[in-house]
């Protein structure tokens, strides 16, 4: 069984965001790249299929050269290989030509399944993983909370506001994980080293056959206008407790006041 | 006249709220466009609600009356709207910001080249243009987008980024339309749905009210003391990661940059740090509460009214003050 996972360079959510006031564009630079968290999950999973399944998993990452180290990082958890697309051609694309792109990448390659985080942390669009579905022309079990293999079919608990849909199909398919799916282990120090040395190939967007019209910042179907921080909130009102829980009447005030009560 | 179209998102044969804020948000758009509004009913039990539906805007109501519609994974409701936007003059398509109706929107937006804006906060018309309000990294910038000229419009709404407003309406004229289903789209199949009930309670994405509980409840009893003071309220029951990771309460109550992002009009925080990633989730409620013994908490920053305090001490109070005071 053969088995990719898509994987996203995002800054760390933790760190500082800046927006440069110039070009109201955010400053990729300002804080940290990590492997989006939510993708931990899904190389999880794909690593469970290795053990249990003898699935082969290959990384897939499109972005800019620098983002190799989060390809290795994603091979670290003991998968056997990286693809980065890498094209100046696809800077600032939107989630729909992201997809454009991943789906063309997968176009070149063999797979039964695909795994994708539900949502990357910076863009949350979590459209991705359908639309590349739709591209490719397969089904998308996505937000899978509980995802089984077993031959050629593949059964996923959809997770959804009520509770989850139980959905079956045939392989190959599109999967997206939300972050209930598992408990993520750490790479091992054995996974980091090995990850060094993994093949790890880099195609520009003519060597998998994309089209430049399609794609990157001027073909963008959704186009950011204009960029600002949310204003700073007023500073609330603030009470101290006795320990007796008297506080709480002068929150039912408030409360009453604002005709919550 | 073109067609803006709103994508009706049911349960047990009626709308939810969320559908009757995308109406309202649907009226502002179609006028500064000159466009009506036409409601999808996707599934069974639409034409029975043409009447509040055009009430709250609609002048038309496409109804697939089949069981079909949700009985395969997504493609059912993609082949409807295709077909819905093939055969008429439409404008633009409305949905709710729902995991499952992205999907929708994302597959939809592959075949009619869309370009889809998700989780707009508000809609307006600039020049004849409508201009959306997008906020990113958690709610910390707030963005305006619009929709590439030639390619068409996809907008996925939040709940309770708009309110619920009359038109004065009368009943949608119904339409009925029937989909002979693709072979792919009957390749994936829903074979049992699973409904894991809150109570009573609202949905926490719909409710005006939310009260979420943290690490700092203790453990999973905690949870029956926000469930307490939430049902005082009417309100829904949410919760941070350390609350759900530590298994005292479902993963799809979280709030956060990996669990729901929720707009009630007042959300109340026992327990809660106020990480950024809970913040992500929760910023954009029109008033915060919260209580915390660490005057130091993060969640300070963003409350209107906080309580430095032990939890166990002030919410059983708290709910005592607010039975006594209803009465
Ligand atoms: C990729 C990623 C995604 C994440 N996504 C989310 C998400 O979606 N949602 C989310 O919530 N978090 C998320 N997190 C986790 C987040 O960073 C925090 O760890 C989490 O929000 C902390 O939960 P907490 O506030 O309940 O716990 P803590 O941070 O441990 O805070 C507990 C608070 O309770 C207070 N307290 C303790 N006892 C009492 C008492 N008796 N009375 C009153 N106060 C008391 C303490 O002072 C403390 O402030 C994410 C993290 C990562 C890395
Ligand atoms: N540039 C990218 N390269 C590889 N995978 C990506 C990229 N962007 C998004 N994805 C995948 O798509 C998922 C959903 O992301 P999004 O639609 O941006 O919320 C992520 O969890 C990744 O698995």
């Amino acid at each position: 069984m053969k088995v990719i996972v898509p994987v996203k360079r995002v800054p760390d959510t933790a760190g500082e965001k800046k927006i440069d006031p110039n070009d109201k564009t955010v400053d990729r630079d300002a804080g940290e790249a990590v492997l989006c968290p939510v993708n931990e999950f899904a190389i999880e999973e794909a690593v469970r299929l290795k053990e249990n399944a003898g699935a082969e998993v290959k990384v897939l990452l499109m972005g800019p050269d620098n983002a190799q180290s989060i390809v290795r990082k994603a091979l670290s958890y003991g998968l056997d290989e990286g693809l980065q697309i890498t094209d100046d051609a696809i800077a600032g694309s939107d989630a729909i030509g992201t997809a454009r792109v991943i789906a063309k990448a997968l176009e070149n390659e063999e797979f039964d399944l695909v795994i994708f985080g539900n949502q990357s942390t910076d863009a949350r669009t979590c459209l991705v993983p359908a639309a590349v579905a739709e591209i490719l022309g397969l089904p998308s079990l996505t937000y899978a909370r509980k995802l089984e293999v077993d031959g050629d079919k593949v059964v996923v608990h959809r997770e959804h506001e009520e509770g989850w849909d139980v959905v079956e199909s045939t392989l190959p398919a599109v999967v997206s994980v939300v972050e209930a799916i598992n408990e993520p282990r750490y790479p091992s120090f054995k996974g980091i080293m090995a990850a060094k040395s993994k093949p790890l190939n880099q195609k520009s967007l003519s060597d998998i056959g994309g089209d430049a019209g399609e794609v990157g910042f001027d073909n963008a179907n959704a186009v950011l206008i204009e960029f600002a921080p949310r204003p700073p909130k007023e500073a609330g009102t603030i009470v101290e407790d006795d320990g007796s829980g008297a506080a709480a009447s002068q929150l039912a005030d408030w409360m009453e006041q604002k005709k919550f009560i | 006249m073109s067609e803006l179209l709103v994508l009706i998102d049911h349960s047990e044969g009626k709308p939810r709220k969320v559908s009757l804020q995308l109406l309202n948000a649907a009226r502002t758009v179609a006028e500064g466009i000159g466009a009506d509004v036409a409601a999808v009913w996707l599934g069974t039990g639409g034409a029975d609600n043409a009447d509040v539906l055009g009430a709250n805007g609609a002048t038309k109501l496409y109804t697939w009356d089949s069981e079909d519609a949700h009985g395969y994974v997504t493609l059912p409701q993609v082949e409807a709207l295709q077909q819905i936007i093939d055969n008429n003059d439409v404008a633009g398509l409305i949905t709710s910001s729902s995991n499952h109706v992205k999907d929708v929107a994302a597959r939809l937006a592959i075949r009619v080249d869309a370009g889809v804006i998700t989780d707009a906060t508000n809609l307006e018309i600039e020049d004849g243009k409508v201009v959306a309000t997008k906020e990113v990294f958690g709610g910390d910038t707030i963005t305006q987008c619009r929709v590439a000229e030639g390619k068409f419009p996809i907008w996925t709404i939040g709940a309770n980024a708009f309110p619920v407003e009359e038109s004065g309406g009368g009943a949608a004229e119904v339409v009925s339309i029937d989909v002979s289903l693709s072979e792919a789209a009957q390749k994936s199949k829903v074979t049992s749905v699973e409904i894991q009930s809150g109570g009573d309670r609202p949905d926490i994405g719909e409710a005006a009210i939310v009260v979420s509980g943290g690490r700092g409840l203790g453990d999973e009893e905690g949870f029956r003391l926000m469930e307490e003071l939430a049902d005082t309220l009417g309100a829904g029951v949410g919760a941070s990661r350390a609350a759900t990771d530590a298994g005292w309460y479902p993963h799809r109550f979280q709030i956060g940059q990996t669990g729901r992002t929720i707009s009630p009009s007042l959300y109340i925080a026992s327990g809660i740090s106020g990480a950024i990633q809970h913040r992500a989730g929760m910023q954009t409620a029109q008033h915060i509460v919260a209580v915390n013994k660490d005057a130091e908490a993060p969640i300070f920053s963003i409350v209107d009214f906080g309580i430095v305090g032990d939890l166990y001490d002030v919410v059983p109070k708290l709910v005592e003050e607010i039975k006594s005071r209803k009465g």
